[in-house]
C-alpha cells in the first residue's frame, strides 16, 4: 500500500517544477504549462487527502472542478497569448512591460 | 354716532386708496370717487349736527376706543372723542372740503395730474377729520403730520415750477420747527401723566400731577406746534409762499381747515393752559394779527393779500383762546373758514379768468397781480357779488358772520384787559382793534383794484368772462354761509351770536389748572365780557367803516395821492412791502448759520471722519499684504512641502513596478513563503 506521504512528496515535486517553470520560462506558453503543473499538483493533493483522510469524496469533486477550471483558464490564456502574438509576433513575457511605473 | 363719525372719517381714506391706485384708469380720472366720498361724509356730518342741535346739550361727549399699541406699561388706545366742538369742526371741514372738491371740477379741468389732485384732497380730508376726532394727543400728532404732508404735496402740486417746489419745502420745514415743540410738549405730558388721552390728561392736570413751570412749558411747547401750523409769528413765513399751490388748495388747506388746526388744538387743550402759557398765546396771537395785517396793505398779489389776511385772522383766534374767549375764538374759526375759503375760491375765479384771457391774447404774465386787473365788476357779476359779501364779513361789518365772531373776540380781549390789574394788557385789544381797521382797509383796496375803476389792460379785459357753474355754485353757497343769521338762529339779533345755536352748543371747558389765580382771572373775564361787549361793538364798527372809507378815499375817489404818500413814508412802505424783511432776516441768520454749520460739518466729515476711516483702511490693507506674504511662503510652503515629499517617496517606490510578470510571481511566492515560515515559528 502506498503511503500518503509518497503522494504528498510527488505533489510537492510537481508543484515546485511548475513554480520554477512559471518563474523561469520566458515563453508565455511555457508559463501556461507551469500553471497547469501547479494545478495538477494541487489536484493530486486533493485526491490523496480524499482517499486517506476523508470518508467522503469531496476532495475528488473539487479536483474535477479544478480540471474544468484549468481547461477554461487554458482556453482564455491561449486566446490572450494568440492576440499578443498577432500584435507583436513574439510571446516573450519579459518584453510585455508597457504597464510598468 | 360713533359709527357715523367713523364713516365720515374713513370714507375719504377709501376714496384716496381707490384714487391713488386706479385713478388714472377710471372714467373722468375718478374725480367722482373723491366727490362722492366727501359728499357722503358731508351729509353724515349734517346728520350729526342735527342730532347735536336737537339734543342741545353743551356737555355732550361720546367716546369709544380700542387698544392700539400695548407694550407692557406702554399703552395707547385709539379712539374717537366726539363732542360738540368736534361735531361743528367736522361740519366745517366737510362743508368746505366738499365745496372745494366741486369747485375744482371747473378750476382744475384739464390738469395733467388731475386724478392725483383729487387723491391728495381725499387724503387731506381724511387726515383733517382724524385730527378732529382722535381722542389722544399721540393720534392727533400723527394726523397733524399727515395734514402737513398733504399740505406739502399740494403746495408743490406744480412741482415742475421751482417756486412751487421750494414753497412746499419751506412750508414743511417751517412746520417742522413748530412740530418739534409739539413733540417735546407731548413727551412732557406723557412722562408726567403717562397717558396721551385727552380726558385722562384733564384728570391728571386737575389732580396736580403736572403743574407749575412744567405745565406752563408743556402748554407753550404744544402751542409751538400751533404756531407752526397756524402760521403765527415768527413761523408765519411759509403761508404766503404756500399760495404757489392751486387756489382750491389755498382755500381748503391754507385758509379754512389745516391752518385752523392749530386753533382747534389750542381749543382742545385750553383746559391745561396755565395763566402764563395763556398770556404767551394771547400775545403771540395779538401781535400776529396786527403784524401781518400791516403787511397785507402793500401786497400786489391777490392771493398774498388773502394769505396775510388769513395769518392775521388766525392771530385773532389764537388771541381769543389766550384771553379766555374760548367760544368766540372757535366761533371765529368757523365763520372765518366759510368766508375765507370763499375769498380764496373767488380770487381763484378771478385768476382763472385772467389766466385764460392771458392764454388767449398770448401774454405771459402773473395772473395773480392786481395791478393788471380793474373794472372786472361788469364782466364777473357773481364773483364780484360774493367777493363783496366775503370782504364785508371779513371786515367785520354788521349783518355778516365775521362781525359776530370778530366782535366777540375784540370784546373778549377788552374784557380781559379790563379784568387785569396790569394796564400793559390793554395792548391786546389795541392790537385787535388796529388790525380790524387795517383789515377793512386792505380788503377794500383789493376789491377796488380788482373790480372797480378802469381796466388797466384793455386787451386782457376783453377776454375776461364769468367762471363756470361748478365754480360759482360753491361760491354762492359759501356766501350764504357768511350771512349772520346762519349762526344766530333761532335769534335774529345781528349784533351778537350769543342767542344762537352756536353759543348753546359750545361752552368753555372748565380749566383743569389748579393755580387758583388763573381760574379767578378768567372768571372775572367772563363777567367783564358783557360790560366790554357794547363798547367793543361800537369801536369795531367805527374802525371797520373808517378802514373802508379810507380805502375808497385812497384808491377809488383818489382824494389822497397814494404815490405821494408812499414817497413820504417810503421806509415804512418798503418795510411792509418786503414783509418786514423777515425772510431776509431768516436767510441771514438761521439759514446762513445752518449753512455755515453744515460747511463745518462737511469739513469735519471730510477731514476727520474720512481721515479716520481712510487710515483704518490703510492699516488694514498693509496688514493684509503681510498676511498675504505669510500665506504664500509659510502656509503654502508647508502644503507644497508635504506634497513634494509624498511625490518623491512615490517616485522611489514606483521602481518596484517593473512590469515583468515573473518578478511579481516571484514576489508572491517569496511573500507566501515568508508568511508560512512565520506561522510555523
Amino acid at each position: 500500500m502506498i503511503q500518503l506521504n509518497s503522494f504528498l512528496i510527488i505533489s510537492a515535486i510537481v508543484f515546485s517544477l511548475g513554480l520554477f517553470t512559471v518563474i523561469y520560462k520566458k515563453n508565455a506558453v511555457g508559463i501556461l504549462m507551469g500553471v497547469e503543473l501547479i494545478l495538477n499538483s494541487v489536484n493530486l493533493n486533493f485526491i490523496a487527502f480524499s482517499k486517506y483522510v476523508d470518508v467522503h469524496i469531496n476532495g475528488q469533486l473539487v479536483a474535477i472542478f479544478i480540471i474544468v477550471l484549468a481547461a477554461a483558464e487554458a482556453a482564455i490564456a491561449l486566446a490572450i497569448i494568440l492576440n499578443i502574438y498577432r500584435d507583436r509576433a513574439n510571446i516573450d513575457v519579459t518584453q510585455l512591460d508597457e504597464m510598468k511605473h | 354716532m360713533i359709527q357715523t363719525a367713523l364713516f365720515i372719517w374713513l370714507l375719504p381714506l377709501a376714496a384716496f386708496t381707490i384714487q391713488i391706485l386706479f385713478g388714472k384708469r377710471l372714467p373722468r380720472k375718478g374725480d367722482w370717487v373723491s366727490i362722492t366720498a366727501i359728499g357722503i361724509s358731508f351729509v353724515l356730518a349734517i346728520s350729526l349736527l342735527i342730532q347735536a342741535l336737537t339734543h342741545y346739550d353743551p356737555e355732550f361727549v361720546v367716546t369709544a376706543s380700542i387698544p392700539w399699541i400695548d407694550l407692557g406699561s406702554f399703552k395707547i388706545n385709539m379712539g374717537i372723542y366726539l363732542d360738540n366742538l368736534a361735531i361743528i369742526m367736522l361740519m366745517v371741514v366737510t362743508t368746505v372740503s366738499f365745496l372745494v372738491h366741486v369747485y375744482s371740477l371747473g378750476y382744475m379741468k384739464g390738469e395733467t395730474y388731475y386724478n392725483r389732485f383729487y387723491a391728495y384732497l381725499s387724503l387731506f380730508s381724511f387726515s383733517m377729520l382724524g385730527l378732529i376726532l382722535w381722542d389722544n394727543l399721540f393720534g392727533i400728532y400723527i394726523m397733524w403730520e399727515l395734514v402737513g404732508i398733504c399740505s406739502y404735496l399740494l403746495i408743490g402740486f406744480y412741482f415742475e415750477k421751482d417756486s412751487a417746489a421750494n414753497a412746499g419745502k419751506k412750508a414743511f420745514i417751517t412746520n417742522r420747527v413748530g412740530d418739534f415743540g409739539f413733540l417735546i410738549g407731548l413727551l412732557i405730558v406723557f412722562t408726567s401723566l403717562g397717558t396721551f388721552n385727552l380726558s385722562e390728561i384733564n384728570l391728571g392736570v386737575s389732580q396736580g400731577m403736572l403743574s407749575g413751570g412744567l405745565l406752563t412749558a408743556a402748554g407753550i411747547l404744544l402751542f409751538a406746534g400751533a404756531i407752526g401750523k397756524s402760521a403765527q409769528f415768527p413761523l408765519h413765513v411759509w403761508l404766503p409762499d404756500a399760495m404757489e399751490g392751486p387756489t382750491p388748495v389755498s382755500a381748503l388747506i391754507h385758509a379754512a381747515t389745516m391752518v385752523a388746526a392749530g386753533v382747534y388744538l389750542m381749543a382742545r387743550l385750553s383746559f391745561m393752559l396755565s395763566f402764563d402759557a395763556m398770556l404767551v398765546v394771547a400775545y403771540v396771537g395779538g401781535f400776529t394779527a396786527l403784524f401781518s395785517a400791516t403787511i397785507a396793505i402793500t401786497q400786489n398779489d391777490i392771493k398774498r393779500v388773502l394769505a396775510y389776511s388769513t395769518i392775521s385772522q388766525l392771530g385773532y383766534m389764537i388771541m381769543a383762546i389766550g384771553v379766555g374767549a374760548y367760544t368766540a375764538g372757535f366761533f371765529h374759526l368757523v365763520t372765518h373758514a366759510m368766508f375765507k375759503a370763499g375769498l380764496f375760491l373767488a380770487s381763484g375765479s378771478v385768476i382763472h379768468a385772467v389766466h385764460h384771457s392771458m392764454d388767449k391774447i398770448g401774454e405771459h404774465g402773473d395772473p395773480n397781480d392786481m395791478r393788471n386787473m380793474g373794472g372786472f365788476k361788469s364782466k364777473m357779476p357773481i364773483t364780484y357779488l360774493v367777493f363783496l359779501i366775503f370782504s364785508l364779513a371779513l371786515s367785520g361789518i354788521p349783518f355778516f358772520s365775521g362781525f359776530l365772531s370778530k366782535d366777540a373776540i375784540l370784546g373778549g380781549s377788552l374784557a380781559f384787559a379790563l379784568a387785569q390789574h396790569n394796564p400793559i394788557h390793554f395792548l391786546l385789544p389795541v392790537f385787535g382793534f388796529l388790525a380790524a381797521a387795517i383789515t377793512a382797509f386792505y380788503m377794500f383796496r383789493l376789491i377796488i383794484m380788482t373790480f372797480y375803476g378802469e381796466p388797466k389792460k384793455p386787451k386782457l379785459f376783453e377776454h375776461i368772462h364769468e367762471s363756470p357753474k361748478t365754480m360759482t355754485i360753491p361760491l354762492l353757497t359759501l356766501a350764504f354761509l357768511s350771512l349772520f343769521f346762519v349762526y344766530t338762529i333761532p335769534s335774529i339779533n345781528p349784533t351778537t351770536g350769543e342767542g344762537g345755536w352756536f353759543y348753546h352748543l359750545i361752552e368753555k371747558p372748565v380749566s383743569a389748572v389748579s393755580t387758583q389765580l388763573g381760574h379767578a382771572v378768567y372768571q372775572m373775564t367772563e363777567h367783564a365780557e358783557h360790560l366790554a361787549h357794547v363798547s367793543g361793538l361800537m369801536i369795531s364798527i367805527v374802525l371797520a367803516l373808517a378802514g373802508i372809507l379810507l380805502a375808497f378815499a385812497f384808491y377809488f375817489w383818489k382824494k389822497i395821492d397814494v404815490e405821494a404818500l408812499t414817497e413820504k413814508i417810503k421806509p415804512l412802505y418798503l418795510l411792509s412791502l418786503n414783509k418786514y424783511y423777515i425772510d431776509e432776516i431768516y436767510n441771514a441768520t438761521v439759514i446762513r448759520g445752518l449753512l455755515i454749520w453744515n460747511d463745518f460739518l462737511s469739513w469735519f466729515d471730510g477731514a476727520v471722519i474720512d481721515g479716520l476711516v481712510n487710515s483704518t483702511a490703510w492699516i488694514v490693507r498693509n496688514f493684509s499684504v503681510l498676511d498675504g506674504l505669510f500665506d504664500t511662503y509659510v502656509v503654502d510652503g508647508l502644503v507644497n512641502g508635504v506634497g513634494s515629499a509624498v511625490s518623491a517617496f512615490g517616485k522611489s517606490l514606483r521602481k518596484v513596478q517593473t512590469g515583468q510578470i515573473q518578478n511579481y510571481v516571484l514576489g508572491a511566492v517569496l511573500g507566501t513563503a515568508i508568511i508560512i515560515i512565520l506561522t510555523m515559528i
